[in-house]
């Protein structure tokens, strides 16, 4: 039976029946009901971030301002205190997202389509890695960054340069930790697309007398792009949303290396209470290259997640 | 999760055929090569320098060694600081050994009232999650229109960071303008201060933590009932079944593999969750209410200086990981349905 034949056999079993059934009415309801729920917490935020701060307390948090209580304000404040957060976390966040896919492809691929005794093993140890919780290692982190490998004063020499600046330092301590981190799961997700290559045709190329090196970059390389396109856009949107580590190796939001997240999760915090326009403008701004490349990409972030 | 599944298989494999995998191992390619060789030793050294592991090492040793130094060093190190006495800005002293900061953690209130917070967060976050999810896959898998455009908008949440919603929340939780007192309202109940309030926190944390969460768990559900063959649901359909018993009995105990695969990554968040409750309570002290092992690790470490102290707890948290991870590899090393 194809896939297209499931298809219609399947209509009549998971479908009620067509027509103006009161089943596939309430069916419809409740996924519209599920769609508000959804998007509520950003259409708010959305709203709110277009209000005065009168407009904030005399309309409802989900209706848009009127005219009079409309205003921009919040916004361009918001990207004032965030732009710098933005050109930090790209600085480390691209350079680790590809770092993690480079590393995870050659790793799955020394440790799944090459046979030897005790690859499993090093497997497991690269797996793993995926479920330690960050708590169990941001102290010696933290203190290793700090007090024994300070590249920002490691590095002081360099610093001197045109373009480079000393906390590029701390951007690059993120970047290496967050390459660490990302390895593991970027290693899963390369294996189980390699575990899916045949092995017919590697061992043809190997009885060919092709090297290991050969056939990684004239078999496995080609096979392998739909998983990079998954992988950097997991890991993209991962080490970007990521705040333990800012808050750890970074000093404070002031700080010239504050990531979006760091400098965000301080924003609005103003002595006459909790400025909200400003809050919800600085959250849609440090969340729009997320929102981006999820929405062009939903189908490679859906299989990031799954896995 | 899928693939951890199969990773255990190759090690079940290994393990029970040793002799098998010695032979897959010698016969990888190279031994046209090695038994050209003339005498024995050379052979062997000549065999090893062509053998696959060495020329596989390349592409594995330098991400090995970045997570060997970071990964399991860091945890190595972390222990060794928990037996200290390691507090404030100086640096460490490793000459008094104990494990004094355990007996301190395991016996003061405020690590057992947070311990008790993470189980009840884990716990409850976890079921409402699961059924939640899998509710709406259930929904979505009834031959919708626009099915696509659904999925994308209940999976959103999940593409956020939790600074973000947690500045979301924090205003839909709002006393006076907040949009869930308002929807409460309509009952005529609340005003409630759902962030302030220590008896109602927990479940405020857990209701928005659902929210971005439970389209994960859609995605699971959704791909493991596509995976259901149709002609289940006919059978089912020509037996008689209300579409009701027919999930109940027929799909849902399908749904296993599913099930344990998206409880364990619940429950390993539900254990590190830290940065959404960070933002939402504007910093290291979340409300009593909603106060746990996590956000309590990271306030002694990174506001108190009581590094030692925080590194203990961290173990804690960390063998509770170890508690979630070592039955679900069991099951799967176990069950032979894999």
């Amino acid at each position: 039976m194809t896939a297209a034949d499931a298809g219609t056999a399947d209509s009549g079993a998971r479908e009620a029946s067509d027509g103006f059934d009161p089943w596939r009415i309430g069916l419809y309801a409740a996924l519209v009901g599920l769609l508000l729920f959804y998007l509520a917490p950003i259409e708010t935020g959305l709203v709110t971030s277009l209000k005065t701060d009168g407009a904030v307390v005399e309309t409802l948090p989900y209706v848009p301002p009127g005219l009079d209580g409309f205003t921009l304000a919040s916004w361009a404040t918001a990207l004032d205190a965030l732009v710098r957060g933005m050109v930090n976390s790209l600085l480390f966040t691209i350079p680790a997202t590809i770092l993690c896919a480079i590393f995870g492809s050659t790793a799955a691929y020394g440790l799944t389509l090459v046979d030897w005794r005790g690859q499993i093993g090093v497997l497991v140890l690269f797996i793993a890695g995926i479920f330690i919780p960050y708590q169990a290692v941001i102290v010696p982190i933290s203190r290793f960054w700090s007090n024994y490998v300070d590249l920002v004063g490691l590095l002081s020499p360099l610093w001197g340069l045109p373009v480079l600046k000393p906390h590029w330092g701390t951007l690059l301590e993120l970047m290496i930790t967050h390459v660490a981190y990302g390895i593991p799961i970027a290693t899963l997700l390369f294996r189980s697309h390699y575990q899916t290559i045949s092995t017919e045709m590697l061992e043809a190329a190997r009885l060919d007398g092709a090297s290991v090196t050969k056939i990684y970059y004239r078999i496995v390389l080609p096979l392998s792009r739909p998983m990079f396109a998954v992988v950097l856009i997991f890991q993209f949107t991962q080490i970007w949303n990521e705040f333990l580590f800012s808050l750890t190796l970074v000093s404070s939001a002031s700080s010239p290396a504050a990531s979006v997240t760091l400098i965000l999760s301080g924003i609005g915090e103003a002595q006459s209470g909790l400025d909200f326009p400003l809050r919800m403008a600085a959250a849609l701004i440090a969340a729009i290259p997320t929102i981006l490349v999820y929405v062009l990409f939903t189908d490679e972030f859906a299989e990031g997640v799954r896995t | 999760m899928s693939v951890l599944r199969s990773l255990v298989r190759s090690l079940r494999r290994n393990g029970h055929g040793r002799d098998d995998s010695d032979e897959v191992a010698t016969d990888g390619g190279t031994t046209v090569e090695g038994e050209v060789g003339s005498g024995h030793t050379r052979s062997t050294l000549q065999r090893y320098w062509t053998s696959d592991f060495v020329r596989s090492m390349p592409y594995w040793l330098i991400p090995f060694a970045v997570i060997g130094l970071f990964v399991y060093g860091a945890i190595g190190w972390n222990f060794v600081i928990s037996l200290t006495d390691y507090t404030g800005f100086a640096a460490a002293e490793y000459n008094d050994l104990d494990f004094e900061m355990y007996v301190e953690a395991l016996t003061a209130p405020e690590v057992i009232a947070a311990g008790r917070n993470t189980l009840a967060l884990l716990i409850g976050f976890t079921l409402v999650c699961l059924v939640v999810g899998l509710g709406v896959a259930v929904l979505l898998d009834r031959k919708v229109r626009f099915e696509g455009t659904l999925r994308t908008i209940y999976l959103l949440p999940m593409a956020l960071s939790f600074i973000v919603t947690g500045q979301f929340w924090l205003w839909m939780y709002n006393v006076n303008n907040g949009i869930v007192n308002a929807f409460v309202g309509l009952f005529g109940l609340g005003p409630y201060n759902w962030v302030g309030n220590p008896d109602i926190v927990l479940g405020a944390v857990i209701f928005a933590l659902v929210w971005q969460f439970s389209g994960y768990c859609m995605v699971v559900y959704l791909a493991a009932l596509r995976g259901i063959p149709n002609d289940q649901f006919e059978a089912a359909r020509v037996d008689g079944a209300s579409t009701w018993r027919m999930y109940w009995r027929v799909i849902v105990p399908q749904l296993k593999p599913a099930t344990v695969s998206a409880t364990v990554v619940l429950m390993l968040f539900a254990l590190k969750a830290f940065s959404f409750l960070y933002a939402l309570f504007g910093g290291y002290r979340p409300t009593k209410g909603a106060d746990i092992l996590a956000t309590l690790m990271v306030r002694q470490a990174f506001q108190l200086q009581r590094w030692a102290y925080s590194s203990a707890i961290a173990i804690i948290l960390f063998v509770m990981t170890l508690g979630v991870i070592a039955p679900y590899l069991y099951y799967q090393y176990k069950g032979d349905h894999l």
